[in-house]
């Protein structure tokens, strides 16, 4: 029997990833290229200006948008290189299932990045993210997955066009506006110590933004598909 | 859970009809519109604190509001043509797009015109100034991916997904630029237009609005003519 | 196994296959010849639940066109691009396709259709380092893992040396025997009538000449393939 969604899903994201942990080419510039970007920012402004605590928030969520889409750019390129996504699309398992793996093995990659760039954030600009693990963790989980959710469609789109990869930012930019205020505001309440309630709305913001377009993009997925 | 609907995109292979003649509901919507702006210049008193410049807001509400139903229309063929596989759907939504950009853009050149001399100042956050803002990326960004795919029924079906998610992401951007706006207390400037318009002035923001309604429907009209005439030729000439 | 019944495809409004008629019963093998663009790709795609249909009908595998994921099933699909991921290893390809299919054991059977390809040796060799020969040997691996009935062919044979097409030629021989279907698209009209049941030659999106059996002389055909090919029709 031909596996479930769920389980194809997964054994198409753990490909993604053993490939993106043999080759680490996409990892590593999207790292290199957020810690550039955090520290170019830093001198952008005139520090005794602008507080390094006002500027971290917005720093840390535009330079995450931007390395998120190296790592979405490169996931349909991998398919496409040899066209194995004929072979995906040949295997008897729900369209449904190649956009989930997709999603997942996305998701892993731009957690990765976080995981470089908010300490990075923390060293260079001295505030105390790491104080607020917890509560960061959540809000960078629910950006990444709607960031993620639309970026993997969009990229599977993009590949199947005469702009290629050019198009991906055009297209994924706008949609990422309702994830980056929320996140860089949820974060700056968080840093300035205000009380957690005052985070809620934003949060919900998120969650909402995650629930509608995780649904329509995994519906729409199957129609992105030549056929 | 299989492969999506979409069966044989239809083709209109019916010509347009009177393409070369006189379109005569372009002719009364411009008509409706050069009315609309003699009432607005002539005929419609000045308010009482922005002068002059509040007359700016006859074009410029309308022509929101024309934006919005256009992108609705294209979120609406775009689900229709998933559906269906339709392509006279598609057809629809690229030409609503179009002009729905056209609109978007006057609104955006209509706002800072007004903003000037009311609010001092060229460009503001205003949080629906914003999301117009992102209208306009939103739909040239669809407007751009339809120029890249070759294949006519691959166009139509990634269109119709992007005009579908765009429709998903407006309330989205306006909530969040919202929410923005109001935990960011700003200097107050002068309140955009008061709730209660004096009879005059209402009456002329209808007669507008209805003749850009007209203008709207009969630049679709056009624009799909001018699409199905475009599809007809590549049909003629895959053959 | 494969019935098509006037078969079409359009693009828009480009027309790349029309009134397709076929019928292979099990172990038959169609070599499948035509100039570029004469929409063999799109027939074998169609063929392939992989691209569906705009006109007549077809059955694979006893199960109608477009075909979900049961057709996919019991079809095995080959092209000129290997579909392998060139970080892999051959043996990950082809054990991920063997999941993907359900296979049971995957790996076992992984390392089966690659000993049937002969790449025993290289099966933890990740595939970019392998030759384009090889790489075609584990795209067929990849393809034949859950031991289809149908197995359609696109160009296999593009980008093979001659002792890389020799080899090639040898391994679908031993398919053939094991009562496989084949649909074999090529321009390699030598290599293609050494496997082939049934001949064909498609141009401008139709096919203008079957033959099958002992009407196809090896010796003659390439003059009739150019007498239909170039002929103005």
């Amino acid at each position: 029997m031909a596996p479930s969604t769920i389980s194809a899903a997964l054994l198409i994201a753990r490909k993604d990833l053993a490939i993106e942990f043999r080759t680490r080419t996409a990892f590593f510039s999207a790292a290199i290229f957020a810690l550039l970007g955090i520290v170019i920012f830093y001198f952008a402004w005139d520090p005794t200006a602008v507080a390094p605590v006002d500027l971290a928030p917005g720093v840390l969520w535009g330079i995450f948008t931007f390395s998120g889409l190296l790592g979405l750019q490169r996931s349909f390129g991998i398919e496409q290189a040899d066209r194995a996504i004929d072979s995906l699309l040949g295997a008897p398992i729900p369209r449904e299932s190649i956009y989930l793996g997709k999603a997942i093995a996305n998701l892993a990659f731009v957690v990765a990045v976080q995981l470089i760039a908010i300490p990075a954030v923390q060293l260079f600009y001295g505030v105390p993210l790491l104080e607020h693990a917890g509560t960061l963790a959540i809000i960078a989980l629910l950006a990444a997955i709607g960031l993620v959710a639309v970026g993997t469609l969009f990229s599977a789109m993009a590949v199947n066009t005469k702009l290629a990869e050019m198009l991906l930012p055009v297209l994924s930019l706008p949609f990422f506006v309702p994830v980056v205020i929320p996140a860089a505001q949820a974060t700056a309440r968080l840093l300035a110590g205000r009380p957690t309630d005052e985070l809620v709305g934003w949060l919900k913001l998120l969650i909402a933004f995650d629930i509608v377009f995780v649904a329509a993009c995994t519906l729409a997925f199957p129609y992105t598909i030549e056929e | 859970m299989n492969s999506p609907a979409s069966a044989t995109p239809a083709y209109d292979a019916t010509p347009p009809k009177s393409a070369g003649g006189i379109d005569w509901l372009f002719l009364i919507a411009v008509l409706a519109i050069a009315a609309a702006l003699a009432r607005v210049i002539y005929y419609t008193p000045f308010e009482a604190v922005q002068g002059p410049a509040q007359k700016i807001f006859y074009l410029h509400l309308p022509a929101a509001l024309c934006a919005f139903m256009a992108f609705g229309v294209v979120a609406l063929a775009g689900i229709g043509h998933l559906w269906l596989g339709d392509l006279r759907l598609d057809r629809a939504a690229e030409s609503s797009a179009e002009v729905g950009v056209i609109f978007t853009t006057v609104v955006l050149i209509t706002g800072p015109l007004w903003a000037r001399p009311v609010w001092g100042t060229w460009w503001t956050w205003d949080a629906r100034l914003t999301l117009t803002l992102f209208l306009w990326f939103i739909y040239v960004g669809y407007l751009v991916l339809r120029g890249a795919i070759d294949d006519r029924a691959l166009r139509a079906r990634y269109s119709a997904v992007l005009g579908i998610l765009g429709s998903l992401l407006i309330p989205f951007i306006h909530l969040s630029v919202y929410l923005f706006r109001t935990l960011h207390p700003r200097p107050i400037v002068i309140k955009p237009s008061a709730p209660s318009l004096p009879p005059e002035m209402l009456t002329t923001l209808i007669i507008s609005f209805v003749a850009f309604t007209l203008f709207y429907i009969a630049l679709v009209r056009q624009r799909y003519r001018l699409a199905a005439e475009r599809d007809l030729l590549e049909l003629e000439e895959g053959r | 196994m494969i019935a098509t019944r006037a078969l079409g495809r359009r693009f828009g409004g480009r027309t790349a296959v029309r009134d397709v008629t076929i019928s292979l019963g099990a172990g038959d093998v169609l070599a499948l010849f035509g100039p570029n663009g004469a929409g063999k790709t799109t027939l074998l795609r169609m063929l392939a639940g992989l691209l569906r249909p705009t006109e007549g009908s077809a059955t694979v595998a006893a199960i109608a066109l477009p075909g979900g994921a049961e057709l996919r099933a019991a079809i095995g699909y080959i092209s000129h691009a290997s579909m392998l991921y060139g970080a892999l290893t051959a043996r990950e390809n082809v054990e991920l396709a063997a999941k993907l299919f359900g296979v049971r054991e995957p790996r076992t059977q992984a390392m089966r259709a690659l000993e049937r390809m002969e790449l025993r040796d290289r099966a933890e060799t990740p595939v970019r380092l392998l030759s384009r020969g090889m790489q075609q040997r584990v795209s067929i691996a990849r393809a034949t893992v859950h031991e289809p009935s149908v197995v359609l062919l696109d160009e296999p044979f593009t980008g093979l040396d001659d002792s890389g097409s020799a080899a090639l030629g040898a391994h679908l021989a031993m398919l053939r025997a094991a009562g496989t279907t084949m649909v074999l698209v090529t321009h390699q009209i030598a290599e293609g009538l050494a496997l082939a049941t049934h001949a064909a030659i498609m141009r401008e999106g139709e096919l203008v000449r079957i033959d099958q059996g002992s009407a196809i002389d090896p010796s003659t055909y390439l003059g009739v393939y150019r007498e239909h090919v170039t002929h103005g029709a």
